[in-house]
């Protein structure tokens, strides 16, 4: 581990100080400037945005992370030997222990399938709901209204993630908002148990994420030229025909840009799921959760991680491959 | 197939705005009809109502004869080209025009084969599977039409559909509408500000003003007898000049004005006394040369203000009995005019080519 860090520091600091170092430190300056984006930005500027990115993609996200992958070759289980590279971490996902009675880790590999399928369950839940609103606020309402439609979905986010899950418990609970409603409207006889259903933990992470899904596909329909929809349907379209051949292929980057956002983020959620969870789901985010801080192994944490992360980062490269968006279009 | 179009009564208010006020008008099968007017004359408003964008708030549309209150604009046998045409820009040129036979379920080897006979029609055969982005902007006009056309409309809506073109593209594209508009036989419905549109391509014009249809007529109708001062002011050049009707005698009127008695054609049966606007189209005005004394009435005698030189001809501009100043243009006979800017000069222009209407607002210029 050491090791690692040192040779990666070894390499930043000679990348940064080996100009420097050299006898022909004018030369080198001056080859700098010719640089077309030191030119236009200046010395100064252009070291700071440099930098700054360098320190954001650099330290922060790549360095980290590679450690991460380097320790989840590493034996850390208790009693292991933390300086050899193994593959057990990555096997015991697909396979489990040598001593168990079925040949694969079913119970690991059944909720990591399922937190895949549930987030894309949450997705397309989200899109069915914001779509419509998406469409509305950019279409059909003037500025105050927008405005005040859009104030309304945002005030909410000011209370923490933590808070609004559990106000979900208060409204899903047995004796919550929903049932007692139910029961003394004479419609339920018993409570429904939203809980153990997963029904208040899709709702949760539907709602948590509402905002990154309106948003994007806001944007994309705002700048869709209204009389384009009515050129649709002055030409004989029905509603439905207009927003499958005209609007969303128009917001394509925009619902794109939505669900990749939100599909990450539920998978990849900890507090919703832990919260509004029933008592026999878990989410594969909780056992990675698990392997870090009860099971203390940190190696076998990072592998399950790195399964999530890049089986996510696949599935998402090969939907969009599917539906012909182009990965620059997501920062549209 | 072809249909006339008839506005009853029609009526449409925006909350207190009236946008169109009480229009009755027989548009016939197969004709050129234009709407002509200013900006927010409720023109684009009419055309929006035949389409079905927004509903008459009182009377009733026709086409073909039957009512169409409560028939939405994809049921209605119109289509609609947008003054920015609103081609779809994801699809490519063949399936913009094919657009409406989609919506109707044509099987995709017919609806190409459609496609490409009105690209024909519009001449850009071939080219039906470039995206629209690749088209110039009198292609892409073309496009708009093929695609509106496809529909087989009975009547087709046009919402200054030139006015995004530079001004060669557009009188070029006004002959193409025209020859388009005969090849297919459908009623068009043309909507503009450009009197120039209006009068070179439809076979009758609507001057609008303020919601309210002031004349309806052929153009040479429009141009030689407007029946308000509106009319008048609004299509081609005008000098009006002010007056109290003094004396109606035969077809004409003489009117009492700052530069004398002046004798018009009295159209609108004037009565002595009402107040009256005299026009005299700048092409009617002549100057008087210094001892020529035949002219025996309707002369002016005023002050030049400025003279533009134009080539073959020279404008003169000279002060009115308003603010605005009488214009007309004399020909350039190779050695300029002799006056000067200051100096007085005598106009005239015979009876017959001025008409004397009831006062009311002009256009704006």
């Amino acid at each position: 581990m050491s090791d690692f860090l040192s040779v990666f520091l070894a390499v930043v600091l000679a990348l940064l100080v080996a100009p420097m170092l050299q006898k022909n430190t004018d030369t080198v300056w001056a080859n700098l400037r010719q640089i077309t984006f030191v030119k236009k930005n200046g010395v100064l500027v252009s070291t700071y945005l440099l930098g700054a990115v360098f320190i954001w993609v650099g330290l922060m996200i790549v360095a980290p992370q590679l450690y991460m992958v380097d320790f989840s070759f590493r034996d850390g289980a208790i009693g292991g030997n933390p300086d050899a590279y193994t593959l057990k971490n990555y096997s015991y996902l697909i396979f489990g222990r040598d001593s168990d009675e079925n040949l694969f880790n079913l119970l690991h590999l059944q909720i990591f399938l399922k937190t895949i399928l549930a987030s894309v369950g949450v997705t397309l839940l989200a899109f069915l709901l914001c779509y419509p609103i998406a469409y509305y606020l950019a279409q059909s309402t003037k500025g105050g209204t927008t405005r005040l439609f859009l104030i309304a979905l945002i005030l909410p986010f000011w209370v923490n993630e933590i808070l609004r899950a559990f106000a979900f418990r208060i409204l899903f609970g047995s004796s919550g908002v929903i049932n007692v409603t139910l029961m003394g409207m004479g419609i339920l006889d018993e409570p429904i148990d939203f809980i153990k259903a997963d029904v208040a933990m899709y709702a949760g992470l539907s709602y948590a994420y509402i905002l990154l899904m309106v948003f994007p596909i806001y944007n994309a329909i705002e700048s869709l030229d209204h009389n384009q929809i009515e050129a649709a349907r002055d030409l004989g379209s029905p509603w439905w025909r207009i927003h499958y051949r005209v609007v969303i292929p128009y917001a394509k980057p925009g619902i794109a840009s939505g669900c990749t956002m939100v599909f990450m983020l539920s998978a990849g959620a900890l507090a919703v799921p832990q919260i509004l969870g029933g008592p026999s789901s878990l989410w594969f985010t909780q056992i990675i959760y698990d392997w870090f801080f009860t099971g203390g192994d940190w190696s076998r944490g990072s592998a399950y991680a790195f399964v999530l992360l890049f089986s996510c980062i696949i599935f998402v490269l090969a939907v969009m491959k599917f539906f012909k968006v182009n990965l620059g279009e997501l920062a549209k | 197939m072809s249909s006339g179009v008839d506005l009853e009564h029609v009526t449409i208010r925006f909350g207190d705005f009236t946008a169109v006020d009480d229009a009755n008008l027989a548009i016939r099968k197969g004709e050129f009809f234009s709407f002509l007017g200013p900006s927010g004359c409720g023109k684009t408003t009419i055309l929006r109502a035949v389409s079905g964008f927004n509903e008459p708030t009182e009377g009733t549309i026709r086409i073909n004869g039957s009512d169409m209150r409560g028939i939405g604009p994809n049921k209605r046998p119109t289509a609609l080209i947008f003054q920015n045409l609103a081609l779809f820009p994801l699809m490519s040129v063949a399936d913009n025009i094919a657009f409406g036979l989609e919506v109707e379920g044509v099987k995709y080897v017919e609806r190409r084969r459609r496609a490409e006979e009105l690209l024909d029609l519009i001449a850009l055969s071939g080219q039906g599977d470039k995206m629209v982005s690749e088209l110039s902007g009198g292609q892409k006009q073309r496009v708009a039409i093929a695609r509106a056309l496809a529909v087989e409309p009975e009547v087709l809506l046009l919402d200054e559909p030139l006015s995004a073109l530079d001004l060669k593209l557009r009188q070029h594209m006004r002959s193409e509408l025209r020859n388009i508009q005969q090849r297919v036989g459908i009623t068009f419905i043309y909507i503009t500000h450009d009197q120039g549109e209006a009068l070179t391509m439809s076979d009758r014009i609507a001057v609008m003003s303020a919601g309210v249809i002031e004349q309806v007529g052929d153009g040479s109708t429009i141009y030689n007898e407007p029946e308000t001062a509106f009319v008048a002011s609004f299509v081609g050049e005008n000098n009006p000049f002010y007056g109290k009707v003094v004396k109606v005698e035969g077809e004409y009127a003489q009117i009492q004005n700052k530069f004398g008695l002046l004798r018009g054609r009295n159209t609108q049966d004037m009565n002595v006394g009402d107040a009256a606007i005299l026009f005299v189209r700048p092409e009617a005005l002549s100057l008087v040369e210094g001892n020529d004394t035949t002219p025996a009435e309707n002369i002016i005698e005023s002050t030049i203000l400025a003279e533009e030189f134009e080539g073959p001809s020279i404008h003169i501009h000279m002060e009115g009995d308003t603010e605005k100043r009488i214009s007309f243009s004399v020909s350039n006979e190779g050695k300029g005019t002799h006056l000067k800017v200051g100096d007085t000069a005598k106009i005239c222009f015979n009876v017959d080519r001025a008409i004397v209407l009831p006062e009311g607002d002009l256009a704006d210029e």
